[in-house]
């Protein structure tokens, strides 16, 4: 049932070894790599790469948390961000986050219980002209209206779930 | 290399490299600061310890704590300009530890007795002014436990994912050095509680008072290579056994 990755050592290992070992200065080019194969950053992975970078744990989730795009909890398979930016908003892209929030019933940040769907919201892509824009898994997906959002999610959570 | 430089008048040699701080209270001049210790490198993160440097036709108002001393320099440490800056900067400390004794003492001697702003103190270190003195120490030790979590008006001390942490020995240095003393030990005469866990003491073998943490014998003993019964009698006995020794011999 459940969707966290399973935590993966061999994994984890394997993304390390792409870096020099003692090589501080590659820190935030590790948890990208990290984050980019596990969907966040879990405590063990932080451990194992602080291991093999020589900085201490506590700098590792230091410099993590720094960042705004490094996440500490599961996220969801399908990531669903709403641009809330000046031109998406005139357009209504409010509307589309709550309709977003209902279908998912999960608040803006937040991540679904089944952990397929995270939903996030932000400032400004700069693709005004396109707006509203939802952005799915990577995709910009232009003059969204909140019926054409529901529709999207109900497809890729009929999908997942096969 | 010597270099030569004035503080508030004073002729003053210094060796490069040296800090002006440093140098200052070396000559008996008097510069208040909050998050400065000789045990570990400055950062300048309270910025109270403000002074003016005049070097040609520049003039710059700077930390001193992690200034490095030039050749010819004029330092004030006591403008009109100087105190406008510390002033400014011991009212946002203010927002921040609004009940640290220390940082108000600081303010007041500003002419700092209120705060325009916000109040940013944060749970569960209400006096915590983020100078990261105890991230610095922890780490100088070797215990690397804390770190800095987060940043701008989030940014706070704390432990990895807030979980009790296995480097934590307990030692208790993070209070120590912290300007504010914010940071929360409980001792009872057997254990300590500190950063979200309990470390039970060695008790002193001759009067049963706590020695040091478990833990932190097993570190000193294990990284620093002393003796493995160092820990078991506290200062006070070893002093007085010492004495006895030495009364010994000579009578």
């Amino acid at each position: 049932m459940s969707r966290t990755p399973k935590l993966d050592k061999k994994l984890i290992s394997s993304i390390l070894q792409q870096h020099k070992a003692g090589d501080a200065s590659a820190l935030v080019n590790v948890l990208h790599d990290l984050q980019a194969h596990l969907r966040y950053l879990p405590q063990e992975a932080l451990e194992m790469a602080a291991d093999h970078l020589g900085v201490s744990y506590a700098q590792m989730y230091g410099v993590a948390t720094f960042y705004e795009g490094f996440h500490f909890k599961p996220r969801g398979e399908h990531v669903v961000t709403i641009c809330m930016g000046t031109a998406c908003h005139v357009r209504g892209a409010p509307r589309l986050l709550e309709q977003a929030e209902r279908d998912l019933n999960v608040e803006s940040g937040g991540t679904t219980k089944d952990l397929m769907f995270s939903l996030e919201q932000v400032n400004c892509v700069g693709a005004c002209a396109l707006g509203p824009l939802a952005i799915v898994d990577g995709t910009y997906k232009g003059s969204m209206t909140p019926a054409k959002l529901s529709n999207l999610l109900k497809k890729m959570h009929k999908k997942g779930k096969k | 290399m010597t270099v030569q430089f004035t503080i508030d008048g004073l002729e003053v040699k210094a060796k490069e490299g040296e800090h002006l701080l440093d140098v200052a209270r070396r000559h008996g001049i008097d510069i208040p600061s909050l998050c400065h210790h000789e045990a570990v490198e400055p950062i300048g993160a309270c910025r109270v310890c403000l002074v003016e440097v005049r070097s040609g036709q520049k003039t710059t108002i700077t930390t001193s704590c992690n200034f490095l001393v030039e050749d010819g320099i004029e330092v004030h440490t006591d403008t009109a300009e100087v105190r406008k800056h510390r002033a400014m900067n011991l009212e946002l400390l203010l927002a921040r530890a609004p009940k640290s004794d220390v940082v108000r003492k600081l303010a007041s001697a500003s002419g700092v007795t209120r705060t325009r702003f916000e109040p940013l103190a944060y749970e569960p270190l209400p006096n915590c002014i983020l100078c990261e003195l105890c991230v610095r120490t922890c780490d100088m030790l070797g215990h690397h436990a804390l770190t800095t979590v987060g940043r701008g008006d989030k940014k706070r001390i704390g432990l990895p994912f807030n979980k009790p942490s296995d480097n934590c020995v307990g030692c208790a240095s993070c209070l120590s050095v912290c300007p504010t003393q914010c940071i929360s030990v409980k001792d009872t005469p057997t254990q300590r509680a500190i950063w979200g866990q309990k470390h039970d003491f060695i008790l002193c073998k001759v009067c049963g008072a706590p020695v040091i943490t478990k833990k932190h014998r097993d570190f000193a003993i294990s990284e620093k290579g002393l003796p493995e019964d160092y820990y078991d009698t506290c200062e006070k006995c070893k002093q007085s056994a010492a004495s006895k020794r030495f009364a010994s011999v000579v009578w």
